[in-house]
């Protein structure tokens, strides 16, 4: 995994709530056995007039102007200001993989659905949850401008505004330390592998059945 | 701060809760941040979330950490209809192959297409005997949350955390709040555990149990069989928990003894005393606590996008204009027009054009039946183009045609499939056409999840079951 470093991008708006997976990435490209190249379908069903399905050239398909996601600049946008309970749904990392290939690098939210808020770090997009009336601020000014940019410190815990107001955000160290570093938590689990063994023996003592 | 201190009493004073039993007994380590590092003792595994995961394995070079733990099965792709010529669409196809090849060279436990025991996976763990009390499960799929209905913590994960587990039997994991939901007293006639999980769900919200585990209690939830809990805990994942769990008691034991997976005769009564064990203290404390009256709960009919837009069958679908919240009233008005609904409609004026009886939450054999019941010599109405039954398992299936439920389904106008997901998520060839409306017993109505531009109205079997004979939604319990 990369890195996690400071940078500054511009703000898509999505302004709905409970915003869920299916609509992130839809079920039929989810049969693919690989782990990247979600990007082009990220929202497929909004994005797209013409129904999508996988193998179907994406530049065929007339896009709906009207999508966010579709406008410049947002279509380079790396970070998504979003509503309450985002990610709701089902488990599916797919939901992470699309967001991240699209290039998206942060999600900021009033609330997050919490296997899509976790599955976000495993791919180093970073989920930050403000409070409502702090979103409903950025909301405001992201439609008062559409080129809005706002900058991410994670090392600070920040989110800064153009106009250098600066927004603390909560973090896991756990997760602060893995992002920064880009670590692969298998890896650091395994380092604790005679723990899990000595766990084991005792578990499997006191409860033979599992066994 | 205040959560905080919660915790500490619970950990010190106060009695436990049946999450917090479960958790203690699973962590390996604990860092000073409070996260943990916890045991996993089954690991359900199908094929959509875990092509990637083995993969990561192999580049990786990391061998299972534990084979017995896993359980796998192919279920989202797997066709409903004649098997026999396999899989035709290729994608499909391949990520089934994929499934059956990881396993064939990891050396796992996989139940085959062509397996009588194959089925959804949160179908066949259960009636495997695979679930167990006081057991951590997780699974690539959300809906994992059903197997806490066995008194087990079972939750959702991803792909990583798929491949996480493989590797190294455990999960970084935070612990959740403990929320209980009790609901008191008993239901009405024609009232089901479908009702009151969507009527739990209506009251606090999709996002009311986030970073909760739920624990669901009362004299109504004891009442429900094992299969009744297992829907109300399937979908605690729509009110925002990642696991429900419901006390572990003689109905829970009953319903285990003599499966494949249970204990051995040996080792039997060892685990019935250890899991005579797993419910909350009488002076557990709960974070948040939630009363429900059972006998309020009416059939539910969901009328929008979210599972919380949900209301009684008698009731008429709200209107925005009433909604104070503007970030409320327009995510109403967005599900109204995608739902193709006005305010104001009765539910029960509301034709279907397609029905789906099926899905992890209601495709067990006492689903089946009780949508039978409703079947049973009536007739599938003009204006419904399909209604499918689809059974949860191979077994589910042969149990069901040993009591002829296929026959009654069938002489009624209904089809009688293989077992699979099916059009819960249209992943395979079942699936709504673009503006087509559907009375569903699955567990999410989002834009677009039984096919694009499909409109689903989440129903209990027996609501279903009427919606198919008489074309639209209908109060089962004006039916005799
Ligand atoms: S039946 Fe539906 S909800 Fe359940 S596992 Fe299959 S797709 Fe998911």
């Amino acid at each position: 995994m990369e890195k996690f470093t400071n940078f500054s991008a511009v703000v898509a708006p999505m302004d709905r709530p409970n915003v869920d997976t299916d609509a992130i990435i839809p079920k039929q490209y989810l049969k693919s056995i690989k782990r990247s190249g979600f990007g082009p379908n990220l929202f497929d069903d909004w994005r797209y007039l013409d129904p999508g399905a996988p193998g179907i050239d994406n530049s065929q398909r007339r896009v709906d102007p009207d999508f966010v996601l579709n406008q410049a600049p947002y279509d380079q946008a790396q970070i998504l200001l979003a509503r309450e309970n985002f990610g709701c749904g089902s488990s599916r990392e797919h939901a992470v993989w699309a967001l991240a290939d699209f290039g998206f690098k942060v999600v900021i939210a009033p609330s997050f659905a919490d296997i899509f808020f976790n599955n976000s770090f495993k791919s180093g997009l970073l989920p930050i949850v403000l409070d409502s009336a702090e979103v409903d601020q950025l909301f405001s000014e992201v439609y008062a401008d559409p080129g809005y940019q706002l900058g991410i410190d994670l090392e600070q815990q920040l989110v800064i505004t153009a106009a250098g107001n600066q927004l603390g955000f909560e973090i896991d160290e756990f997760r602060k330390y893995c992002l920064l570093h880009g670590l692969d938590d298998i890896g650091l689990t395994l380092q604790h592998a005679e723990d899990i063994r000595a766990f084991e023996q005792q578990y499997y003592q006191q409860s033979p059945w599992l066994k | 701060m205040q959560v905080k201190q919660a915790s500490i009493n619970g950990d010190n004073m106060a009695g436990l809760t049946l999450y917090d039993k479960v958790w203690q007994q699973h962590v390996v380590r604990e860092e000073s941040d409070g996260t943990a590092l916890l045991y996993i003792d089954r690991h359900l595994v199908h094929e959509v979330t875990s092509p990637q995961a083995f993969e990561g394995l192999q580049l990786n070079q990391r061998p299972l950490w534990r084979k017995q733990s896993i359980l796998a099965v192919p279920d989202h792709n797997v066709p409903t209809t004649d098997r026999s010529q396999g899989i035709s669409d290729p994608v499909s196809r391949l990520q089934v192959e994929t499934l059956d090849e990881n396993c064939d060279s990891f050396g796992l436990t996989e139940f085959k297409m062509h397996d009588r025991r194959q089925g959804i996976v949160h179908v066949i763990g259960p009636e495997q005997g695979a679930t167990l009390p006081g057991m951590t499960v997780v699974c690539g799929d959300s809906h994992t949350s059903t197997h806490g209905a066995f008194a087990a913590l079972a939750f959702g994960i991803g792909t990583s955390e798929v491949e996480h587990v493989m590797a190294t039997q455990c999960l970084i994991q935070n612990k959740s709040k403990n929320m209980r939901v009790t609901v008191q007293g008993s239901v009405g006639k024609g009232v089901t555990a479908k009702d009151i999980v969507l009527a739990i769900i209506g009251e606090i919200g999709t996002a009311g149990g986030t970073g909760y585990a739920i624990e669901f209690a009362g004299e109504a939830i004891r009442n429900l069989s094992m299969e009744g809990r297992m829907t109300v805990c399937n979908m605690t994942i729509e009110a925002g928990a990642r696991a429900g769990m419901i006390a572990c008691d003689q109905t829970t034991i009953d319903y285990i003894e003599g499966r494949p997976y249970a204990p051995a005769a040996e080792y039997w009564q060892q685990a019935v005393d250890y899991w005579q064990t797993l419910h909350s203290d009488d002076d557990a404390v709960f974070d948040r606590e939630v009363v429900i009256d059972a006998a309020a709960i009416e059939p539910q009919v969901t009328w929008g996008t979210s599972p919380e837009m949900v209301i009684p069958v008698n009731a008429r679908v709200p209107d925005p204009a009433g909604e104070s919240d503007q970030v409320k009233a327009s995510g109403m008005q967005k599900a109204l027009q995608y739902m193709g609904l006005e305010a104001n409609t009765a539910i029960n004026q509301i034709p279907v054009d397609r029905v789906f009886i099926g899905s992890c939450t209601n495709s067990r054999i006492e689903d089946l039946r009780a949508a039978a019941d409703i079947a049973r010599g009536r007739q599938v109405a003009d204006n419904v183009k399909q209604a499918l039954v689809v059974p949860g398992s191979g077994l589910v299936k042969a149990q069901a045609e040993q009591e002829g439920l296929d026959q009654v389904f069938l002489q009624a106008g209904f089809e009688w499939r293989e077992p699979g997901c099916s059009m819960c998520l249209a992943m395979n060839a079942d699936r709504l056409e673009a503006g087509e409306r559907c009375a569903s017993t699955s567990n999410r109505n989002f834009e677009g999840r039984q096919g694009q531009g499909g409109r689903t109205h989440l129903v209990s079997p027996a609501m279903a079951a009427a919606a198919a004979v008489f074309g639209h939604f209908t109060d089962i319990r004006q039916l005799d």
